[in-house]
């Protein structure tokens, strides 16, 4: 790295810093005040049961819901609101769609566009948000596509193909866009059993790229295994959090050894 | 020896007639079914996505339209326009009908497409940072549309078959001219039946038309 370079960066900073993230929809309070942090380059996994926040979270993150109390600062931009004269208030649409481009999220049911093929899934967001010229797009689109191991399929759409090259088309449509942070909620929960390994590969192959990563799953030896920190959660809080083997092996909350115990691995 | 002349004779010789009333009917059709759409479009995408005051106004003036009778619109324009201190001709008001009506069936089509779009449609468009409108017009739009494609070929039909009602305010439409026709000729059953195939081949022509675009832009 160079000197300059160096300096400019304040390293310190975490990539993703949430503090005390309330979310409620209308009386139901789902969010609890969560504080979590990332640094550049983790990978971190949550689980919990059914209905304790987790999709909630990731999706707080990245906007899709308001959220009515806490921070969310991601590379040091506040997300979503801000603070004008004391007073909490939402950022411009276009502020928010700025901000999402920073991030990316690979969806439970893929939501690939259905009427582009998979080569127009990958460019639409290069063209028509990082305004790239259509060469540099589809150059960058092959190369995702290849790296998820669809080039020869560019030209498909997404009715010929199957859920789990759907799923790694909509992984290398939100990593095309070269966000600092990928969301995973659930990515394999759709798919048939003989489809969850491609599409875990690719994310293990991500991880070890060194790409900043939350994820949503119920794959608890792939959490394990790619994950730096695993976060409980349970009833909208963060119960426990820690590296994977001591959580795993030895859980300090009464109801995260319930949860391990209750699962398959 | 005089001979009654024969049907084909009077045809050719109505031909001029007809032929206009033809062009006036496909003219009045397209016209309403052009403005109609635009005017649904914008209403369609007002009541999917817009706040409580900006919807009203929109569902009131469909609610209202679709309530009333194609033939009392018509009339409705034909006599209030002037009253208004608006001077359109009788082709325009009957014109105007037609679009306010078109207008109304589709906005509901426009509403209805968006909202069977599954949500994780726009919620995908969003997390990689298209803004509302880019999401409307790349992604959500065009799916619409196609979902949409043959209820609006059916509502354009029911336009071509509703500009008929334009005869009554003395626009010289394919019925109209076939009416005068008949008045001299008393030829009815003959013209009456040859203007049902001319209006048939209209609404057959949209109908192909249509197909061949549902074709074209089929997804696999
Ligand atoms: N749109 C919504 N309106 C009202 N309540 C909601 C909505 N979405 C989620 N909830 C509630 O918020 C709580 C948290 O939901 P969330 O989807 O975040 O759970 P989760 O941890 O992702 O669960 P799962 O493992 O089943 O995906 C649940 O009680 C759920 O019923
Ligand atoms: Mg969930």
């Amino acid at each position: 790295m160079t000197h300059v370079a160096a300096s400019t960066q304040n390293t310190s900073q975490a990539l993703l810093e949430i503090r005390g993230l309330h979310k409620q929809y209308g009386q139901l309070e789902v969010l609890k005040g969560v504080d979590l942090t990332m640094q550049r380059g983790n990978v971190v996994t949550l689980i919990g049961s059914s209905g304790s926040g987790k999709t909630t979270l990731l999706r707080c993150v990245n906007m899709l819901e308001e959220f009515q109390g806490g921070r969310i600062l991601l590379e040091g931009e506040s997300i979503g609101y801000h603070e004008v004269n004391g007073k909490r208030v939402r950022h411009s649409e276009n502020v928010i769609a700025r901000h999402r481009a920073m991030t990316g999220m690979a969806f439970q049911q893929f939501n690939l566009f259905p009427h582009l093929t998979a080569l127009q899934n990958v460019t639409l967001g290069l063209l028509k948000v990082k305004k790239l010229h259509k060469d540099e797009a589809v150059v960058l689109a092959e190369k995702w596509l290849e790296r998820v191991g669809l080039l020869a399929r560019r030209d498909h759409f997404p009715g010929q193909l199957s859920g789990g090259q759907q799923q790694r088309v909509a992984i290398a449509r939100a990593i095309a866009m070269k966000p600092s942070l990928m969301l995973f909620d659930e990515v394999t929960s759709a798919l048939d059993p003989e489809l969850v390994g491609e599409v875990l590969s690719v994310i293990k192959g991500l991880a070890e790229d060194g790409m900043t990563m939350l994820l949503v799953t119920h794959e608890m030896r792939f959490a394990f295994e790619v994950s730096d920190t695993i976060v409980f959660m349970n009833q909208g809080r963060i119960e426990e959090q820690g590296p994977p083997k001591d959580l795993f092996e030895r859980p300090q909350s009464p109801r995260l050894a319930e949860f391990l115990k209750s699962t398959r691995f | 020896m005089y001979e009654s002349p024969s049907w084909l004779h009077e045809l050719w010789s109505a031909r001029e007639a007809l032929w206009s009333g033809f062009l006036t009917s496909v003219q009045c059709s397209i016209l309403a079914i052009l403005l109609g759409t635009l005017i649904g479009v914008v209403a369609g995408l007002v009541l999917t996505y817009g706040r409580f005051w900006a919807r009203a106004p929109f569902r009131f003036y469909v609610d209202l339209i679709r309530g009333t009778p194609v033939f009392v619109l018509v009339l409705a324009c034909f006599y209030m326009a002037p009253a208004l201190g608006w001077q359109i001709n009788a082709f325009q008001a009957g014109v105007l009908g037609l679009t306010l009506f078109c207008g109304s069936h589709v906005a509901e089509i426009v509403r209805g497409a968006l909202q069977a779009l599954p949500r994780g449609q726009m919620e995908a468009s969003k997390a990689i940072g298209l803004t509302f409108y880019q999401a409307l017009g790349y992604v959500l739009l065009p799916q619409a549309m196609r979902q949409m494609l043959p209820t609006w070929v059916n509502s354009s039909t029911e336009i071509v078959k509703a500009s008929t009602l334009l005869s009554v305010i003395g626009v010289a439409e394919l019925l109209l001219s076939t009416q005068q026709i008949i008045a001299r000729t008393f030829m009815t059953l003959e013209f009456y039946l040859f203007a049902g195939f001319l209006f048939f081949i209209i609404n057959y022509a949209i109908e192909l038309l249509g197909r061949h675009i549902e074709k074209r832009v089929a997804l696999p």
